[in-house]
């Protein structure tokens, strides 16, 4: 029973991770109808900003405390800014141009942020702190969960929480509702659409930044590559509840995360990733709209 | 004229970049040994170079941005490009024809073993391009899982030459057809997918394969792959590594032609033609009455068909396959391939499999910076230049008594 | 008179909104026939039907074609095997092949009277050339009719806008049909346009023998053209007969109040 729970916990974890990144994808595709391949790399540079502030910090002999919450800070900055200014370069010339064309620039940005990255720094596993000390409270049920992963989920829970309210509630969020419905509409009452998309594409940044930072303390190493292969699955996790849903996003990084566990848990860890293609593969072909998704009908 | 306005953006844009790769750009970090290395040149550089670049960028955004206006006036807008129109002239491409046949002919005897070698790999890729090119230039489908079908190929002459001892040129065909099988099998299910869901699912078709010819060792040998896989066979004669390198040269020069002479054909034909009406709109496609599922299998089945048999080459010329070869990034440079090439086009595809393939092979010094360049090369083809270096031009036909109004 | 065209009680449903009610529909043999309503009356949701994008949620669509007693069932059909029937329609917004020459755009149309495969594009052999000569031909002859034949190697994006609608009917024309559906197909053409094409259509119902059934909001148009006009709002038919009595139809008055319907 222990081994099941640490499973479904682990699957938890994991599926809150993929939330955090899954939300930037489902967020743009509901905006702009495009599956952004660089968005995995944003949380790759989120995490790498955060190991090189942590490092330059702790050489400085700053505490752990107050390290922790700077290189958080900095890191979703950078990764905003990485994602501003990426929409702004590769997507934003595209706008009217077909879907292929904006797809193919995508998968462009994400191949030159990767090679970016592995140039300028490193392409070794390069290790990472785990920032998050062992709770004192949490040692009974240290056999079954761990503190990171407890922060882990506290923080996308309450991620959760705070975009929900901005989509909601706020003026920039009925902006989004409505640039996402219809972006011509949008337009003509007013609403500046190119601003909408990027602030969709700073907050997506900013959940996946955060992501970053505690997916890399949770497994401990990163690479360049770590954001690819993430954000191919927390893309998975968005079709898998529906792109374009929020809600749909995490149930389906949730179920995801646990299918995950369970299958490298009970059959075989060689085939991880396997798990998670397939998913999508079946899924795309059995209920292409998703879990949470309508499925829409385009006018002609 | 560069105005005052101009350089004060392109200022604002290196700070803005300066700002932007500081963490990465410059401090270098070593968590083991916690050293911390700072490297203010590359600020520097990232600097002015991104300050001219701004420039670059705008001068190009304006030009496309005129031609653009120019094509909404219904201004000359058909302009064949250069190099289509220099084949068009008969008295041009028949001699070239004919320098470049000779060249092609006589390349290993005037060029060394090594440069050979290189040759062979860009004719592969130039096979591979042309397949891509029937998918995703022609029909409009982005298959990013393209190389699964490179590795089908591969596998399946070395796996049949192990356990069943059979030689290249039988496996040759065998593996097309394995190649069609598979297209087809994949294709089935996930052609009726929108074009964007079709990339991702293609991309872990292609990653599952890999996996699986990494994990299943009792099928593919694993990671190690399979060694000794003997290169094609002359009548039984037994060639050197140095003539047989030399014979592959030549069996790839043949089949490139075979891979051009059917593309051109179908191109302009009622498939080739269907296939563009897919890629143009879906919809207006089948209510004229054609079938989107079977033109986009047949599209996606005849494409894989040749990667199938471009990766029987492989295997023939490599004499060794493991699934290294065969990972996604190999689908992305096949894509881009096409892309610099123009989707589309057959003068076009070639010319991009080699420049790409060749250029890092012989600027050593530039191919460490080589996939950095290609993702460069994604983007600013898409916003600048989507037809490619030679853009695709359709047949023109002529009638008797009618005045061609085409610009040619 | 002898039917082409039957539908009867076509609904569609859109989720919980009913586009389409009860509606019931016929074309006689070499009729022009047209369909009005205002905006967002279901007008081209009925062609959608028709035509197989989307499949209606109840009632019937019936062809009938020469040569045959019995009616045919198409509803459910994909929009290729509705074309492949004889039913061939042009899109209210243009919907061309924009990267393909006019000719090109014709001889698609001609695919599905075709029959070369993959291998015989590849070896061309002498069924192939033959079948492809003679598409050249024939697209080429459509064009003539239409009065498109000047822009033949033009790309279909570098027409003018008149000049598109027309390719659309042409293209249309290639599959051989028996009832051409048009939408719109006056829309956006000047007054001189919009009469060249109330002569095309009558045109090509004489000399072709296609009937016609149009979705169009030039009431001179539809006045001139029409033999019987149906009408419809909310999805339901309100009215049908020939032009005569539309004009003075009270219902059809209300339904289009603030529109001009005298013209």
């Amino acid at each position: 029973m222990d081994y099941f729970l640490e499973l479904f916990l682990g699957g938890l974890t994991r599926g809150s991770i993929y939330a955090l990144i899954a939300l930037g994808y489902t967020m743009v595709y509901g905006i702009i109808e495009l599956i952004n391949f660089a968005h995995g790399e944003i949380y790759m540079i989120g995490a790498f900003t955060a190991l090189i502030v942590i490092s330059v910090l702790t050489l400085m002999g700053m505490n752990t405390i107050a390290i922790l919450v700077i290189a958080g800070v900095v890191a979703v900055i950078y990764s905003c800014a990485y994602g501003y200014t990426v929409e702004k370069i590769a997507y934003k010339p595209l706008r009217n141009a077909p879907r292929l064309s904006a797809l193919i620039s995508a998968i462009g940005m994400s191949l030159f942020l990767q090679n970016y990255v592995l140039l300028a720094q490193t392409s070794d596993f390069l290790p990472f702190p785990s920032l998050i000390p062992d709770f004192e409270f949490m040692e009974p049920y240290a056999h079954i969960i761990g503190s990171t992963e407890i922060v882990i989920l506290i923080t996308t829970a309450v991620v959760m929480v705070l975009l929900t309210i901005l989509i909601k509630f706020t003026r920039i969020g009925k902006a989004m509702r409505a640039t996402s419905q219809d972006k011509t509409m949008a337009m003509l009452v007013g609403i500046n659409v190119n601003r909408v998309i990027s602030v969709t594409f700073v907050v997506g940044s900013a959940t996946a930044a955060i992501g970053g930072v505690l997916i890399a303390s949770h497994v401990g190493m990163i690479n360049f590559y770590v954001g690819f292969i993430a954000g191919i699955k927390a893309f998975v996790a968005a079709v898998l509840g529906g792109i374009g849903s929020i809600p749909g996003a995490v149930l389906g990084s949730f179920v995801l995360g646990w299918t995950e566990s369970f299958a490298t848990g009970y059959v075989s860890s060689d085939y991880e990733d396997v798990f998670a293609f397939l998913f999508l593969v079946l899924i795309l072909i059995f209920r292409p709209a998703g879990i949470l998704g309508r499925s829409e009908k385009h006018k002609i | 004229m560069i105005t005052f306005d101009e350089i004060k953006k392109a200022f604002l844009v290196s700070i803005w970049f300066m700002f932007l790769t500081f963490p990465i750009m410059v401090i270098r970090v070593n968590p083991v040994e916690h050293i911390v290395e700072w490297r203010w040149k590359n600020m520097l550089v990232v600097g002015i170079g991104s300050f001219l670049l701004s420039f670059v960028w705008n001068y190009l955004m304006k030009r496309k941005e005129l031609g653009f206006k120019k094509a909404e006036s219904g201004e000359e807008t058909g302009t064949i490009p250069l190099v289509q129109r220099i084949l068009g002239e008969k008295k041009i491409y028949i001699p070239a024809l004919v320098v470049a046949g000779i060249f092609t002919i006589a390349f290993p005897f005037i060029f060394s073993l090594y440069q050979t070698n290189i040759m062979v790999s860009a004719l592969i890729y130039v096979m591979l391009g042309l397949g891509l090119n029937i998918v995703v230039g022609l029909a409009g489908l982005l298959d990013l899982g393209y190389v699964a079908f490179y590795a089908v190929g591969a596998y399946a002459y070395a796996l049949l030459n192990y356990h069943f001892g059979i030689s290249f040129w039988i496996a040759l065909p065998i593996g097309g057809l394995l190649g069609a099988t598979f297209g087809i099998l994949l294709g089935f299910p996930v052609l009726r997918l929108r074009g964007d869901y079709l990339a991702i699912v293609t991309l872990g078709f292609g990653e599952i394969i890999r996996i699986i010819l990494e994990n299943w060792n009792e099928f593919s040998f694993g990671p190690s792959g399979i060694a000794n896989i003997p290169r094609p066979s002359l009548f039984g004669i037994n060639l050197s590594v140095h003539e047989s390198t030399i014979y592959i040269y030549y069996i790839m020069i043949a089949l490139c032609l075979f891979t051009v002479f059917v593309v051109n054909r179908l191109q302009d034909s009622r498939i080739g033609r269907a296939w563009i009406a897919l890629r143009e709109d879906e919809v207006a496609c089948q209510a004229m009455g054609i079938d989107k599922t079977k033109t986009k299998l047949t599209a996606f089945s005849l494409g894989a068909t040749w990667a199938s048999m471009a990766g029987v080459m492989f295997a023939a010329k490599t004499t060794f396959v493991n699934p290294a070869s065969f990972t996604i990034w190999e689908s992305i440079i096949i894509l881009c391939i096409v892309v610099l090439g123009g989707m589309g086009s057959i003068i076009g595809v070639i010319a991009g499999a080699l420049v790409l393939i060749l250029m890092p092979e012989y600027l050593r010094a530039f191919s460490e910076y080589r996939m950095l360049a290609f993702g460069v090369l994604l983007v600013v083809m898409m916003i600048f230049r989507p037809g490619g270096i030679i853009p695709n031009v359709r047949r023109v036909y002529t009638f008797q008594g009618v005045k061609n109004t085409d610009k040619s | 008179m002898e039917p082409v065209l039957k539908v009867q009680n076509l609904g569609m449903n859109f989720g919980g909104l009913r586009a389409l009610d009860d509606l019931d529909l016929d074309v006689g043999r070499n009729e022009i026939v047209a369909l009005i309503g205002p905006n967002g009356a279901g007008k081209t949701t009925f062609f959608n039907c028709i035509t197989g994008i989307y499949p209606p949620t109840d009632g019937d669509v019936l062809i009938f074609t020469q040569g045959r007693d019995s009616a045919e069932r198409i509803n459910g059909l994909k929009p290729n095997k509705v074309t492949e029937k004889g039913l061939a329609r042009t899109f209210q917004n243009i919907r061309l092949f924009l990267n393909m020459t006019v000719l090109e755009n014709v001889m698609i149309g001609r695919h599905c009277r075709m029959h070369a495969g993959v291998l015989g594009a590849a070896l061309r052999g002498g069924s192939t050339m033959r079948e492809e000569k003679k598409v050249v031909e024939d697209s080429y002859a459509i064009l003539e009719k239409i009065g498109l034949a000047r822009f033949v190697n033009e790309f279909a994006k570098n027409l003018p806008y008149g000049a598109q609608r027309l390719l659309e009917i042409a293209r249309a024309m290639a599959t051989e049909p028996f009832l051409l559906l048009l939408d719109e197909p006056a829309a956006g053409m000047n007054p001189h346009e919009t009469q060249e094409l109330d002569e095309l259509i009558k045109k090509i119902r004489d000399e072709e023998g296609i009937s016609i059934l149009l979705i169009e909001h030039d009431m001179k148009l539809v006045m001139s053209l029409s033999d019987r006009i149906f009408v419809v709002d909310y999805g339901k038919k309100i009215a049908q007969g020939t032009p005569e009595e539309i004009r003075n139809n009270p219902v059809v008055i209300k339904a289009y109040l603030g529109e001009e319907v005298d013209a």
